[in-house]
């Protein structure tokens, strides 16, 4: 522990303003996730606790506002502050289960890809090729719109689908770069088994790129679920989701009732934001060729 | 160069292939034609008669070759809903998707490699500080709330533009009907052109800089300043044309991004265009508009993939053909 708080890169990351606050802000997103249930003045999913004469009541500080519904509710009387609580739990469940899965196919498909190469390698890249100028997004859509059951689990199969290709090319690229290396030729004469040298001597190169991937990936992917969600194609009406309270708030935007939108809107961008944050510093402290404002000229 | 632009080709043929089989294998699979086109109250030989009608008796795989050369044709059958043919229905909105994707493009294009410029040259400056700040929020808004918070402000609360539809528009040649010759076509244009271009625009802002903040390090360019070539010279001559590889890559696989988001833009503004029509196909089940939609789409790519994999080999002679 006191040798990672002395280490260099931590010195960086709390002299970094940005950093801090990102991982501040994703911090304090995630606890708040976590302990919804408790935290939450409402559970605005259990039907028993919902009354459709407090729909669509502004925030408290607005002429017809009430307590305890701080942010206002919605058009079925669920307080929105209770629901961004909820719909952050999917957002996060989304965005962890995503970058997990598909780091770990993606970095084994790169790893025996790059190592072995020949007919894998031109495969799989190929594969990736195409996937890559379909995008994530178009394909994610595809395919929700032709499956027809709506869910978590869905999404988040249709984005891991196309989104283990970044993974594999990074680590693809890691392994081609350092193969020839002399370290990797003394481990094979001393008789490491093909696996220990990829594991042992391969992998630990490629793990700063691949944190870096993974932050940018949890954005997006983040992104990707509010997005399909507010399509109609994610989760369904009656599970939370930030996407969805958007979508919900449409049907009102000419009615004025900007809560609807703005404040689920608005945790939906802090939270991106955060992580947004978290992967640049990560990515410009990995990174030695761009060094961050330093005068370049 | 011709041999690579064959291989290519061929690749692209494979991959049309592989996605039309995908196509028809869903067809197949996921809900029952015979269903939906003779009604929930057919009797069991009506329905058989349809499904003589289709070729659904024969065997899969002269199902698919049926499919295939029909696809070659460009039939690909009709709608379930409005029972016109699928291939004129998205080419009558196709102009309409084109119009605002390119309008989206010129904007990202042009303002995201001006600002990504202008802040590489002197990144501590406050300003550029304040952009690059501002493109992170860029690219942390997904394209669905910039539309709607487009809507709510511009439209909603201050009045000034058009929150839907295209507007007046003007007949062309053939289906093409524009809406870039009137006023009202063009203000319905702004809002929709803006949201699909925001995102893009961030995008390629932090590319240029990047790749400038990399390229303007190099000894040549601090030759170039040696020898008193103007600033004008060095930036846009030394510098930008090195920094710009990368940049067109990426440009052209952003295409794929570019018709997803522009699915999600035209269903906001209920913009006239393919991806609302993908949109009402998937709320209504038309299974042969989305698979004509995919293919469409899917030959679009890969056409315009190949065109930035030639221009890049232009542009960059450090590559050649092997």
């Amino acid at each position: 522990m006191i040798r990672i708080l002395r280490s260099r890169r931590f010195y960086h990351y709390i002299k970094d303003i940005s950093a801090v606050g990102g991982s501040l802000i994703l911090l304090i997103m995630l606890l708040c996730a976590i302990f919804a249930p408790i935290i939450a003045p409402q559970n605005p999913y259990d039907m028993r606790t919902l009354y459709l004469e407090d729909s669509l009541k502004p925030p408290i500080w607005m002429k017809g506002g009430e307590a305890p519904f701080l942010l206002g509710t919605d058009d079925q009387g669920r307080d929105i502050l209770s629901t961004i609580l909820y719909g952050c739990r999917t957002s996060f469940t989304v965005g962890f289960s995503v970058i997990i899965i598909a780091g770990m196919i993606g970095v084994t498909i790169g790893l025996l890809a790059g190592f072995y190469g020949g007919l894998l390698d031109t495969v799989t890249m190929r594969l990736a090729d195409a996937i890559f100028s379909f995008s994530t997004t178009l394909i994610a859509m595809l395919f929700l719109a032709i499956l027809k059951t709506r869910g978590i689990g869905p999404v988040i199969i249709a984005i891991i689908i196309t989104d283990w290709v970044r993974y594999a090319r990074i680590m693809r690229g890691s392994v081609l770069s350092v193969k020839e290396e002399d370290y990797i030729s003394a481990a094979q004469a001393v008789g490491a088994s093909d696996f220990r040298i990829m594991l042992k001597h391969i992998l630990p190169n490629a793990i700063p790129p691949i944190m870096v991937i993974a932050a940018v990936d949890f954005g997006a992917v983040v992104m990707l679920e509010a997005t399909l969600s507010f399509l109609g194609v994610g989760v369904p009406i009656n599970k939370p989701s930030l996407g969805m309270m958007i979508s919900i708030g449409k049907n009102y935007i000419y009615a004025g009732k900007w809560w609807l939108i703005v404040f689920p809107g608005a945790a939906l961008v802090l939270m991106v934001f955060g992580i947004n944050l978290l992967a640049d510093w990560l990515r410009e402290e990995i990174n030695p060729k761009i060094s961050k404002g330093k005068l370049v000229k | 160069m011709y041999k690579c632009i064959i291989r290519r080709l061929a690749q692209g043929v494979v991959i049309v292939l592989v996605v039309s089989f995908i196509c028809f294998t869903i067809f197949q699979f996921f809900g029952d034609p015979v269903l939906t086109l003779a009604g929930r109250y057919a009797t069991q030989k009506q329905q058989e008669e349809v499904r003589i009608k289709l070729g659904l008796d024969k065997p899969f795989y002269i199902q698919y070759s049926v499919f295939l050369k029909n696809a070659l044709h460009g039939d690909f059958g009709l709608s379930y809903v409005t029972q016109t043919p699928v291939l004129g229905l998205i080419l009558e909105r196709l102009p309409a998707s084109i119009e605002l994707a390119i309008m989206a493009m010129i904007i990202s294009l042009t303002l995201g490699i001006t600002l990504g410029v202008l802040t590489s040259l002197n990144p501590n400056f406050l300003i550029n500080r304040v952009i690059m700040a501002a493109s992170l929020f860029g690219i942390s808004l997904p394209t669905f709330l910039i539309g709607i918070l487009f809507i709510l402000i511009f439209a909603v609360l201050l009045g000034l533009l058009p929150p839907f539809g295209r507007g007046e528009v003007i007949k062309m040649v053939g289906n093409w009907r524009t809406g870039l010759l009137t006023l009202d076509g063009l203000q319905h244009l702004i809002l929709p052109a803006f949201t699909l271009g925001v995102y893009q625009l961030a995008v390629l802002l932090r590319l240029t800089r990047g790749g400038m903040l990399e390229v303007l390090r190099e000894d040549y360019i601090r030759t170039a300043w040696a020898k008193g070539l103007p600033a004008r010279v060095v930036v846009f001559k030394h510098a930008l044309r090195n920094a710009l590889i990368p940049i067109v890559t990426i440009a052209g696989l952003q295409l794929g991004e570019l018709i997803a988001f522009s699915i999600v833009t035209e269903s906001i503004f209920q913009w006239p265009g393919a991806g609302n029509l993908l949109l009402t196909a998937v709320y209504e089940t038309d299974h042969p508009v989305i698979v004509a939609y995919v293919m469409i789409t899917s030959i679009i790519i890969l056409c315009v993939n190949l065109v930035v994999d030639i221009l890049y080999r232009f542009i960059n002679p450090k590559i050649r053909y092997d």
